[in-house]
């Protein structure tokens, strides 16, 4: 069975996930610790992937990852590459689909943290960015964790918005979800068991993982 | 039911509403059309053409169809499963074939009811090469969309039709596979490819995208012939045969044309 399908998944959940963490930790932080008045609104533009249909992500992707598009139209003339049928655009997908798998475990337990840590920081003479990567970070610990594997394993997950943009090219777009479906259709079903089964048991085990590191302590953070 | 009308229309002058409540009661009971539906599992290329066949056969006192619409492998996964649909209109001719051979459709009842063509497409503003496929390695070509051919019959016979002009392999980099023909056609849509590969039928359609296109010579490609089969749960197995023979009648035939399908022709 080829297992290339395999190899592009974990790529791209890998990719995504690290854009995430660059890009959803200042954001989950300004969401937990913000004062502003778009906050509410910024919290539930966050949550909008939970609760879209893949394919409105999709559809939207595939106008805006154009050639001719708004985001694909400047990227294609800076890169000469075209953003759809890439495993460029596939990221960008991803990144906004899983971006409140990251951020919001981040945001909780930034939050769980409380404002005495970072003041007794402050009172020791530390500067914010100090008291964000020494104090705040290592004890929001296992919300990055969760964070992580939740970003991780939702990605691999990933299907309706990149069946849309992607295009199947094997060894760069073809994702294992879309592997499976490919072979439903073309009735492989022992292929299609195997890469199944494979990503049951990896979800399964990536959200024990989590409930058990969460399970140990108290809960509220994360989940 | 006109004689009951008028007299439950005189005995009850005061409520109008009642009035028409009962008549349109009497209308339901004994309308031709309360007979059960006739459900139909259509692949999604030629969803359009079954609804204007429906409304022909509705006029002609036929049943009416309830009608899902799918991919042909997807709704075969689920036609195995159990799904309680009468007729199955395939986008192919294996998927019928091994309804019959599981036992899970009738033996016999298996018809070719359209044969599809295939159009090149070019984006507005983009040239369609004069001399059809074998002018396709030109640069104004930058991706050319075709179906996958391992899932869909017009994905086949665009790499057939590619092949035998000598483009295939020539054209590797350049061609995109959507899941099925509808995917390679929304692809120029939106405007992410500059050519498709695309069923003919597309270009009756009311919203069809902008741009120019060209019929593929058919001796380019295997027909694209799609089977029709009545799956053995069906309960209303009669009326099933009933609207297969319909499909090769030529009422139907005049709707094909239409929708850019030839009619069905033998089955081989």
């Amino acid at each position: 069975m080829n297992l290339t399908p395999v190899w592009i998944s974990l790529q791209l959940a890998s990719v995504t996930v690290a854009v995430l963490l660059v890009l959803g930790t200042p954001l989950a932080w300004w969401l937990a610790m913000g004062r502003s008045r778009w906050r509410v609104a910024v919290d539930a533009v966050v949550a909008l992937p939970l609760v879209l249909p893949p394919t409105v992500l999709g559809f939207y992707m595939l106008i805006l990852l154009a050639p001719q598009g708004p985001v694909g139209g400047p990227w294609l003339a800076v890169t000469g590459e075209t953003l759809t049928f890439s495993f460029a655009g596939l990221v960008i997908t991803s990144v906004l689909y899983s971006l409140p798998f990251v951020v919001q475990p981040l945001r909780d337990a930034f939050r769980g943290i409380g404002p005495r840590p970072l003041e007794t920081a402050a009172m020791l003479g530390a500067n914010r960015l100090d008291a964000f990567l020494t104090v705040a970070c290592p004890l929001a610990g296992r919300g990055f964790v969760t964070a992580i594997v939740l970003g991780f394993a939702h990605t691999l997950g990933e299907f309706g918005a990149i069946l849309m943009v992607g295009g199947s090219l094997p060894g760069e777009t073809r994702t294992v979800a879309i592997a499976i479906y490919e072979h439903v259709e073309t009735l492989d079903y022992a292929a299609a068991h195997a890469l199944s089964a494979g990503l049951l048991v990896f979800s399964f085990v990536a959200l024990l993982a989590i409930y058990t590191l969460n399970g140990r302590r108290r809960p509220g953070i994360g989940l | 039911m006109s004689d009951q009308a008028a007299s439950a229309l005189g005995a009850r002058r005061g409520s109008a509403l009642r009035q028409w409540l009962l008549a349109g009661l009497l209308l339901v009971i004994v309308s031709p059309a309360a007979a059960a539906p006739l459900k139909v599992a259509v692949a999604s290329n030629f969803l359009a053409p079954l609804e204007a066949l429906a409304e022909v056969y509705r006029q002609q006192g036929g049943p009416a169809l309830q009608i899902s619409a799918g991919a042909t492998g997807q709704l075969y996964a689920q036609i195995t499963q159990g799904a309680p649909y009468d007729v199955f209109l395939a986008a192919d001719q294996a998927r019928p074939q091994r309804l019959v051979s599981e036992g899970t459709a009738l033996t016999g009842s298996r018809m070719t009811y359209a044969r599809g063509r295939l159009v090149l497409w070019a984006r507005p503003g983009i040239e369609l090469p004069a001399d059809g496929l074998a002018g396709l390695q030109r640069p104004s070509v930058t991706r050319l969309a075709i179906a996958n051919p391992a899932l869909a019959p017009y994905g086949r016979a665009a790499r057939e039709a590619l092949q035998a002009t000598g483009q295939w392999s020539a054209l590797s980099d350049r061609v995109i596979q959507g899941q099925n023909v509808g995917q390679a056609l929304q692809y120029l849509a939106t405007g992410n490819v500059s050519h498709a590969l695309v069923a003919a039928s597309y270009t009756r359609l009311e919203n069809r995208p902008a741009g120019d296109y060209q019929r593929v010579a058919g001796r380019l490609h295997a027909p694209i012939r799609q089977d029709a089969v009545i799956l053995a749960g069906s309960a209303s197995a009669d009326q099933a045969r009933a609207f297969l023979a319909f499909l090769r009648g030529p009422a139907a035939a005049d709707v094909l044309a239409a929708f850019g399908y030839r009619a069905a022709g033998p089955s081989p």
